[in-house]
């Protein structure tokens, strides 16, 4: 209800158009069929089960309209979660804690990154997944800067995101993605970096 | 030789003749007598005192008494009972625990079956049982003693034995010879088959019952189920709580803090709001700290792997882990299991002094089992922290059990094993 409310003025504000809040996944789903929005956000737990309704709603969403984005806000946040999310899709998803909302001008970026086809992921997960690739040969090779630049690209974030959050030029950003792809030996398709690097982390 | 381990094996052996068990029949028999007449006394009385005080309250608490006299008479005769039955009479009532209070003791007795089997076999004691013993145990001793007086009596006076009349001491003397013998083999014999009746009689109606016994046991088991089922739904109540609630005003604190942030201009004001954001931030990320101890949400949804991953993941130390299960186990058991890798790798990463970690789970038949391995300096002592003990009991409970060896110098091994299914 609180949040529900606080989102609606947050994107109010913001100048998008709320075009329904609805209380459970049902009804979500009755609503996102009769007027296809562009992006919906959804708690992970939902009445009445208060397990994981909104992942499924997500789910299902995704496989019936996959133009719609969808970005999932949760309490707490696991890779666990991820993977459900991740497996149904290559973007215009996003995965983040409750707590991002407030960082307002940083949550308006991961919406518009979410509604353009992006992929965003809460830092808490990426920390997770770098944690435990901790002893992996090749992560090993690379240096605490691309370390950096690895898990922001992991998050989501574009290359000027990047170069803006590390205070460092984009020419320099592109130096160190083009390392990075080379130690793990990824393949560099700009759309598809995200995925590329979720799927290299969570392998 | 080996030592007849009941009456009746004593009537089969060779030596019974010539053993202590013909005497300990006639004692057993005898000193029914006075346990018999005072147990008889004490229910007559007492039951014509509480039918002539039933109008009086008085009457009918006296009344409810009655089990406790049979808890008595189970006392003195499963002592008196150890004179038959080698090993004794274990006593048939629940052992209550040292902490509860006289009253909540003798309410609880006075309710138990045995008591009132006892009581019933109190009855049987004084109406039946002490009035045949009496008479069998006293006439054979009577017969015993003339016999072996014999010689004595025909002397100081005649002694008629049928058509025969003694009355010297010489015929006495042959009496003794010719009848006394055979005498005692009958009568021992017949005292004997007597007295273990009686005592087998005494062992069935105040020794414990094997389905009691394995009912108490099924009950017992069945209400520590029940108490760790109720811990974990009152756990999933708390998180369901705190989630509904103060973390969702939490969040709602951030996100108007968040606002405010950008309506405000540089300054003073600006600098304390955000100050505040951090710290409600802060809040929030204590507070999930708070909510994984308490009912791990990932451990619901996911299960035990990803749930073991994730406490791995945020251990400070490298941890390899290894889980391999057929699927979903019961809520208790993965909550066990994910607690005790939780402990685990929060005391090696604070007292093992540890570069690395090694967690295994996998199935053993119809068992689970986890492993806990670091490399650390070992020297852990399982009685210094009460987070594994707590365990050990929730364990306990499941049927479970949890090993730790930690030789000083290490490396410190944790082995928890239990059933994978809770009905059994």
């Amino acid at each position: 209800m609180l949040l529900r409310e606080g989102l609606a003025s947050i994107l109010d504000r913001a100048g998008h158009e709320v075009r329904d809040a609805v209380s459970d996944a049902d009804t979500l789903l009755a609503v996102v069929r009769k007027s296809p929005p562009d992006v919906v956000i959804t708690d992970v737990r939902m009445p009445p089960g208060h397990s994981d309704e909104g992942l499924r709603a997500a789910a299902a969403i995704r496989a019936e309209l996959p133009d719609i984005g969808i970005l999932v806000l949760s309490q707490y946040v696991a890779d666990a979660y991820l993977s459900s999310l991740l497996e149904t899709t290559t973007g215009g998803i996003g995965y983040l804690l409750k707590d991002r909302v407030g960082h307002v001008t940083e949550f308006l970026a991961s919406l518009d990154r979410v509604a353009e086809g992006g992929t965003v992921v809460d830092p808490e997960v990426v920390r997770q997944l770098l944690a435990r690739r901790r002893d992996d040969g090749p992560l090993a090779a690379l240096t605490p800067r691309e370390l950096e630049v690895l898990a922001l690209m992991a998050e989501g974030r574009v290359n000027a995101s990047i170069a803006e959050r590390l205070v460092v030029s984009e020419a320099a950003v592109r130096k160190h993605v083009g390392n990075i792809f080379a130690k793990l030996h990824l393949e560099e398709g700009l759309d598809r970096r995200v995925s590329a690097v979720l799927t290299y982390l969570r392998s | 030789m080996k030592r007849p381990d009941s009456a009746w094996a004593a009537l089969a052996s060779r030596r019974f003749l010539v053993s202590s068990w013909p005497w300990r029949s006639y004692a057993y028999l005898l000193s029914s007598v006075p346990v018999g007449v005072l147990t008889i006394a004490v229910l007559l009385v007492g039951g014509v005192v509480s039918v002539a005080l039933s109008p009086l309250i008085v009457g009918v608490l006296l009344l409810t008494a009655f089990p406790l006299v049979g808890v008595l008479i189970g006392i003195v005769e499963r002592w008196r009972a150890q004179l038959m039955v080698p090993g004794g009479i274990r006593s048939p009532h629940a052992v209550m625990p040292a902490t509860i209070s006289r009253r909540e003791r003798s309410r609880f007795r006075r309710r138990e079956q045995a008591s009132l089997r006892a009581l019933g076999y109190g009855v049987l004691l004084g109406v039946l049982i002490w009035p045949l013993s009496t008479v069998v145990a006293g006439m054979c001793a009577a017969i015993l003693g003339i016999t072996l007086a014999a010689p004595v009596i025909a002397g100081l006076d005649e002694m008629a034995m049928g058509p025969w009349i003694l009355n010297d001491p010489w015929e006495g003397a042959v009496f003794l010879v010719l009848f006394g013998p055979p005498f005692y083999v009958v009568s021992s014999y017949l005292l004997g088959c007597f007295a273990a009746a009686e005592a087998e009689l005494a062992k069935a109606l105040l020794g414990p019952r094997e389905e009691e016994l394995r009912r108490n046991v099924a009950a017992l088991r069945r209400s520590r189920l029940d108490l760790v089922d109720a811990f974990e739904t009152e756990r999933a109540r708390i998180e369901r709580h705190l989630h509904d609630g103060v973390q969702q005003r939490l969040v709602g604190l951030t996100m108007t803090l968040g606002l405010a942030e950008l309506d405000l201009p540089d300054g003073e004001g600006r600098r304390l709001v955000v100050k505040a954001h951090g710290e409600a931030e802060a809040a929030l990320a204590d507070l999930r700290e708070a909510v994984r101890g308490i009912h791990p949400r990932v451990l619901v949804d996911h299960g035990l792997e990803a749930a073991v991953r994730e406490v791995a993941d945020r251990s400070p130390l490298p941890v390899a882990v290894q889980v391999s299960l057929p699927g979903r186990l019961p809520a208790p058991i993965e909550a066990a299991a994910y607690f005790v890798v939780s402990e685990a790798l929060g005391n090696v990463a604070k007292h093992a002094q540890a570069t690395r970690c090694e967690v295994d789970g996998w199935t053993d038949g119809d068992r689970l089992v986890v492993t806990v391995m670091d490399d650390g300096v070992g020297g852990a002592d399982p009685a210094a922290g009460t987070g594994i003990t707590g365990l050990v009991t929730r364990l306990d409970a499941l049927g479970g059990t949890l090993d730790l060896s930690s030789p000083t110098g290490g490396p410190t091994r944790l082995r928890m094993e239990c059933p994978c299914r809770l009905d059994d």
